[in-house]
């Protein structure tokens, strides 16, 4: 069940992001990308980690992409232009990162953490709900989630600054 | 399944946003890609995560993924202010940085 479970997820975000890269319109691209972050909350399900696949539905596939959508919307989602700047751009961009693949795959699977062939250790009921995730980061990882909601804003005043010069100019 | 699993498939996806950026022109389709490659990221974190049988991996997750989020809002905004000063939305016409 479980393996079924991950090769249906698995499947569902390599599709995804196969999308993403393939598609040429860019709406279409949101769409694909919705179904990845959709397809990796299920995988994060099967590592026992609630909190962190609610928070990928809510904010990813919530919040981060109805963004993307009203952008596009109002960008326009107009088709890129055909035709490679460098000769063979697309076939040095698989090879490039077949490589990449190739030696994260085998830099991580030939290093001596034993632990990569099993399926991790047992773990208590609670492991990785909301109560568990909320207390380490209330407690020990304190100063970096100030520091997170510090960042946040300082974001969401730069995103304001930058999108909203225009018209201050014009008004 | 095996924790290895998990990370060929956090590489995998990680290459395939790799090619997305190396490919594409479109500034959002780059974003995009981007996130993929960050989501990639998380997968390999809350996977070494279980494997370790600690919860604090999660929490890195999370950070990643408010990192992911201020870059993406911050990007829109850029690529906003490109389309409303009527330049192509284009990186490989895009060159100069000077305004």
């Amino acid at each position: 069940m479980e393996a079924v479970l991950f090769f249906l997820a698995a499947i569902g975000a390599l599709g995804g992001a196969m999308g993403v890269v393939a598609m040429r319109n860019p709406f279409y691209s949101v769409l694909a990308l919705i179904v990845h972050l959709f397809s990796l909350a299920v995988l994060f399900l099967l590592l026992t980690s609630a909190f962190i696949a609610a928070a990928q539905v809510v904010v990813y596939a919530g919040a981060v992409m109805v963004l993307y959508v009203f952008v596009v919307a109002y960008v326009g989602g107009g088709g890129e232009p055909v035709g490679e700047t460098l000769p063979n751009q697309r076939f040095l961009a698989i090879l490039v990162a077949s490589i990449l693949f190739i030696e994260l795959s085998a830099a991580i699977l030939s290093s001596a953490l034993l632990a990569l062939g099993t399926h991790g250790p047992d773990v208590p009921a609670g492991f990785g709900d909301p109560a568990a995730i909320g207390r380490l980061l209330l407690e020990k990882f304190l100063v970096p989630f100030e520091a997170s909601s510090l960042l946040l804003l300082i974001a969401a005043v730069g995103a304001i600054v930058l999108a909203g010069r225009k018209r201050q100019e014009t008004a | 399944m095996n924790i290895e699993w998990y990370i060929v498939l956090s590489s995998l996806l990680f290459a395939t946003g790799a090619v997305g950026i190396l490919v594409r022109r479109s500034p959002m389709v780059i974003l995009l890609c981007l996130e993929l490659m960050l989501n990639a990221g998380n997968l390999a974190l809350v996977a070494f995560s279980r494997m370790v049988g600690n919860q604090q991996g999660q929490v890195f997750a999370l950070v990643v993924m408010v990192v992911a989020a201020c870059e993406v809002v911050v990007g829109l905004g850029l690529i906003v202010a490109i389309f409303r000063r009527k330049l192509p939305l284009d990186v490989d016409r895009l060159r100069g940085l000077r305004g």
